[in-house]
């Protein structure tokens, strides 16, 4: 992993701006969930995003491909600023259509789409938004499917398969649109313990060969494995952030002292 | 599934020898000599009865899946009509609704002449059109309240996930939401399905000659009662059982 890419806070960084997010804020009702976020990720790099709950790590990465509207802020997809209407929703619906078909999506409850076999989730979004042709779509998606260690439940439905099969067929979806980065809302929370492990495998190999992906994440082990870059969130804030040696490492505030004390 | 064993029991041997003996003191004790003579209009009208029952319910649930969603998530000028309708359908008698489309649109449109000259006049002068836009109507009103809850069932997370991947809000609804909805609802359907056909005699209220009024016209005519109502419900059990068969077969899937 770069880790010197890391230290972009620092050094001008010359690579491709991925995903920039600028003075985010977002309230539901009263309650202000985002306070003015500021976030830079370059093209092959993993940031994770921690935080207690509550602290708007997924609010914020949802506010990205704006499945949340946010309040305010600015928000740039591969050098593309989303046009936003004066209340955050987006001005462009086909603009925002065609930046969400860059940004693939991983759930938390893994949504695999319920009435589809796995090849036709994995298919779905290539033939029906793309316009792959069909049988290009299938093949990709078997090795897709293959690839995540799913060969052989091509034709199995997602109920008869364990939440561990169910987020890496999701990945293998993800996949399949060829997404420029993956924004992961904490694809192992919902998962039964010993199940998390294949999927951080697979998360760890996309890592690994140099896909730019956006991490919320309650797996401080892992962030700090995988992550090249470590954001934590407090009420709404950047309380700090680095590369995750220093993060974890030699914490400089007190609140993310405590919270890495707590979450162990 | 039935095994030939299970159905070895004394008891339902004894079931089955009953009934047995009870088709056979049908058929040979009560008089079917009507049969033959009457048997190309029975045909004719439960041709009436099928295609009234499948024209009816395609389009009433055609008609029910914008009342759905309208009543789901509309606005308020969607929606208020829409709950209005189904409220109004569902709160008063079919056989109401029948006769006052057939009585009172079929006695309003003769006052019209360019209806009289125009060319749907010979339909519009015909019954059958009038039983269709009622059991139309009827089956949309309650299915538009079946699929209200239908669309409201699907779990957010389904659509969110095509949001996210850009898919465009119509291919979302035919590729996502109508799928899901509809299979979350399919057993309700079969039988509302189910209730249609038996909502089908109301028209021979107004002439329409389905399989009910053939079996009216025989009892008037001959004055054998029994006979010609044994066999309509025998008809109805079959058909209704079909009904059933096919959309078990639809939830299989």
């Amino acid at each position: 992993m770069d880790t010197a890419a890391a230290a972009s806070a620092q050094q001008p960084d010359t690579r491709r701006e991925a995903i920039r997010v600028e003075d985010l804020h977002k309230s539901f009702g009263d309650l202000e969930v985002l306070k003015g976020v500021d976030l830079i990720a370059h093209q092959g790099d993993v940031v994770a995003i921690i935080g207690g709950s509550g602290s708007g790590k997924s609010t914020m990465l949802r506010c990205i491909n704006f499945l949340e509207t946010p309040t305010s802020g600015k928000i740039v997809i591969g050098g593309e600023e989303v046009a936003m209407r004066a209340d955050g929703s987006p001005a462009s619906q086909k603009q925002i259509e065609r930046i969400r078909t860059k940004l693939a999506m991983v759930f938390q409850q893994f949504n695999l789409w319920t009435h589809r076999t796995l090849l036709e989730n994995v298919i779905e979004v290539p033939v029906h938004v793309l316009k792959v042709p069909k049988a290009e779509a299938i093949e990709r998606a078997r090795e897709l499917l293959v690839r995540v260690g799913l060969g052989g439940k091509e034709d199995t439905f997602p109920a008869y398969l364990s939440g561990g099969q169910q987020q890496r067929a999701a990945i293998a979806r993800a996949l399949a649109v060829d997404p420029s980065a993956m924004l992961f809302d904490e694809p192992t929370s919902a998962l039964d313990p010993e199940l998390v492990g294949e999927v951080l495998t697979v998360i760890r190999d996309l890592a690994a060969e140099g896909r730019t992906m956006l991490l919320v994440t309650h797996e401080m082990k892992f962030a700090r494995e995988v992550a090249n870059h470590v954001v934590y969130l407090y009420q709404g804030r950047i309380e700090e952030q680095g590369p995750p040696a220093e993060l974890f490492g030699n914490p400089q505030s007190e609140r993310l002292k405590q919270f890495l004390s707590s979450v162990g | 599934m039935i095994t030939v064993k299970a159905l070895m029991q004394p008891h339902r041997i004894v079931m089955m020898l009953l009934f047995a003996a009870l088709i056979i003191w049908c058929a040979f004790s009560l008089r079917w000599d009507w049969i033959p003579q009457y048997a190309p209009l029975a045909l004719q009208g439960l041709w009436t009865t099928i295609w009234l029952l499948v024209v009816t319910t395609v389009l009433g649930f055609l008609l029910a899946v914008p009342l759905g969603l309208a009543q789901a998530i509309g606005p308020w000028y969607l929606a208020t009509p829409a709950r209005v309708f189904c409220t109004i359908i569902r709160g008063t008698p079919l056989l109401l609704q029948i006769w006052l489309l057939y009585y009172g649109l079929g006695s309003l449109f003769p006052q019209f002449p360019w209806i009289r000259s125009s060319e749907l006049w010979p339909y519009l002068r015909q019954a059958w059109p009038y039983a269709v836009l009622a059991l139309t109507l009827s089956f949309a009103g309650y299915e538009g309240e079946v699929m209200r809850g239908a669309f409201s069932s699907v779990a957010k997370g389904q659509l969110e996930a095509a949001k996210s991947f850009g898919m465009p809000r119509f291919t979302m609804f035919r590729r996502i939401w109508l799928p899901q909805a509809v299979r979350n609802v399919l057993p309700t359907l079969g039988g509302e399905t189910i209730l249609q056909l038996k909502a089908t005699p109301l028209v021979a209220t107004i002439t329409v000659v389905e399989i009910y009024a053939v079996s009216s016209r025989v009892r008037s005519d001959t004055f054998i009662v029994y006979e010609p109502l044994l066999l309509l419900a025998l008809v109805y059990m079959v058909l209704a059982g079909l009904i059933a068969l096919a959309f078990r077969r639809f939830e299989g899937v």
